[in-house]
């Protein structure tokens, strides 16, 4: 199967690889996925407390070349939301940018999961209700 | 370096063909066309003429007779027809066949399809380095037990059953043996009458001959076996397999058989110090680990799983330049990873994290200093990328994570 060039760039050069300090209360850091699936994404945000904007954004994935792609293209796109856009970041939207094929689709839910993960973090250390769950599965 | 890219290590998938095979073959496509069948003129006679000299090819690699030789359309084909053969065959006698659990798909899903219709199987585990346990086999066989089926030579991780304790079980209790040779024949030397085998399969593009064309190996003394056949028709091959014969594949096959018996040994052990360099040198990366037994293994072949990468992920990284397998299947629908890694007890994460190495005849060293080094730094450079290897260097037990399981 022919990877799409966004996503082999990705892959060769990913953006945001790295780890943020989870004891700080303004990160949040959401873990998904399995090792026994074949995917483990860690998607962290930091977030400027004064403007509620993402200031920076790191992962670390455990996958295939979508899975990572997908991580890395989250990450870019999480820099410079607030935490409340940063929710309305949908699959569907890294599928259509990185135009993966239909069996890559579980690695772009696995990203959104991966934000929404990280945010409910986030939320949950500042003294906020956690989100409902919006799980795909 | 003079290196050409991309460089083929799937051989266990299939070889290319040797220049020498195709140049057999070619004068029985335009201008000796005949049909082996024909037995009334010259143009047949002539087709006649090659097929028994390639059954003679055939038959000599593997220590048969050349009317033990069945040409069939691969071991795919000869799988079927051998295992769905005796079952019929043999319904008389009994209804059970004993496989195990790494066999290649076509005798697994051939035993699923009997016992729809009324066999008994039992699929042997195998011990964690994938041989079969030679008291569970003799264990499991009953009054009813007509079958055998064990593979020759593992195709993902190139294990080497115990054919000859296996057959001398089956010939105590009045079983059948039949094995899937396709990996092993041409590569290590295989004697069907040393090895006690009563029905095995190969195929011809394994081994560096043409593609849809194989041999089903049927003994004819001691005992004599027959099988049902599957398809029927003119009644070719002794009744066992109808269909006009593929004179150019069957030429091919010979021809490959052929060269096999003359270089396997030099090829051989040319290969096995390959693979052991490849090998070792990739043992170097911190956590990696061979699947499978590696003293009784197939010369060609091994399988590594590099912990805390993830197969497809780390194929892309060279994929470009070389050509490889994985256990892995993220691609696949069911995204389950390979069931024969499995059946060696490994788990999942380990499964995903597999390359399987295939050298062949035309494996250079170059190729494999080459490999050596870009699997090297694509493992490296994925485990900077990796959270399960920042948590296995700072001493976290991924095993008490309570992971969230699609």
């Amino acid at each position: 199967m022919a990877y799409s060039e966004k996503v082999i760039d990705h892959y060769n050069n990913p953006k945001n690889v790295g780890t943020l300090d989870k004891a700080k209360t303004n990160v949040g850091t959401g873990l998904v996925g399995a090792p026994e699936c074949g995917d483990v994404m860690r998607l962290q945000i930091e977030v400027d407390e004064e403007s509620g904007i993402i200031s920076d954004a790191k992962f670390k994935t455990f996958g295939c070349g979508s899975a990572i792609a997908s991580s890395s293209l989250a990450t870019e796109w999480l820099k410079g939301k607030t935490v409340d856009q940063a929710l309305a970041i949908d699959n569907m939207d890294i599928v259509e940018e990185l135009n993966l094929p239909p069996v890559k689709i579980h690695c772009s839910v696995l990203a959104e999961d991966a934000i929404k993960a990280a945010i409910n973090d986030y939320r949950v250390k500042n003294g906020l209700p956690e989100l409902e769950a919006t799980s795909h599965h | 370096m003079d290196l050409k890219l991309p460089i083929y290590l799937d051989n266990n998938a299939t070889t290319p063909m040797d220049p020498r095979v195709l140049e057999a073959m070619m004068p029985y496509f335009v201008e000796k066309f005949g049909n082996a069948a024909s037995r009334n003129h010259a143009f047949g006679w002539v087709a006649e003429e090659a097929v028994d000299y390639a059954r003679e090819q055939v038959a000599k690699l593997i220590n048969a007779d050349p009317k033990e030789i069945i040409f069939t359309s691969g071991a795919t084909e000869g799988d079927n027809l051998g295992i769905k053969g005796v079952f019929e065959m043999y319904a008389s006698k009994g209804n059970h066949i004993i496989t195990c659990t790494t066999e290649h798909k076509a005798v697994l899903d051939t035993c699923h399809h009997l016992e729809k219709l009324g066999a008994n199987v039992t699929y042997l585990p195998v011990q964690s380095d994938g041989l079969v346990d030679l008291g569970q086999l003799e264990a499991a066989i009953t009054d009813k037990t007509i079958l055998i089926a064990i593979m020759y030579g593992n195709n993902e991780v190139g294990v080497i059953q115990p054919v000859r304790e296996i057959s001398a079980i089956a010939r105590k209790h009045g079983v059948l043996f039949f094995t899937d040779a396709t990996q092993a024949v041409g590569k290590i030397p295989v004697d069907v009458l040393a090895d006690g085998i009563d029905l095995m399969t190969f195929s011809g593009h394994k081994i560096y001959g043409p593609k849809g064309v194989g041999a089903l190996y049927v003994r004819r003394k001691n005992p004599r076996v027959k099988v049902t056949a599957q398809m029927d028709g003119g009644g070719h091959e002794r009744g066992m397999r109808s269909g006009t014969l593929n004179v150019p594949g069957i030429v091919g096959l010979g021809k490959a058989c052929e060269l096999c018996m003359h270089e396997m040994e030099a090829e051989g052990k040319r290969l096995s110090v390959l693979r052991d360099k490849l090998e070792n040198a990739l043992l170097q990366i911190e956590e990696a680990y061979v699947n499978g037994n590696r003293e009784h293994r197939l010369p060609h072949t091994c399988n590594i799983s590099f912990k805390y990468v993830e197969g497809e992920g780390l194929m892309m990284g060279f994929n470009k330049n070389i050509a490889l397998s994985s256990g892995s299947a993220c691609t696949s629908a069911s995204l389950e990873p390979s069931y024969v890694l499995k059946a060696l007890g490994l788990g999942d994460d380990l499964a995903h994290s597999s390359l399987r190495f295939g050298l062949g005849r035309f494996t250079t060293e170059d190729q494999i200093d080459y490999t050596v080094k870009a699997i090297t730094d694509t493992v490296n450079k994925l485990r900077e990328m990796s959270p399960l290897w920042e948590m296995y260097k700072e001493g976290i037990d991924l095993d008490s994570i309570a992971w969230a399981h699609h």
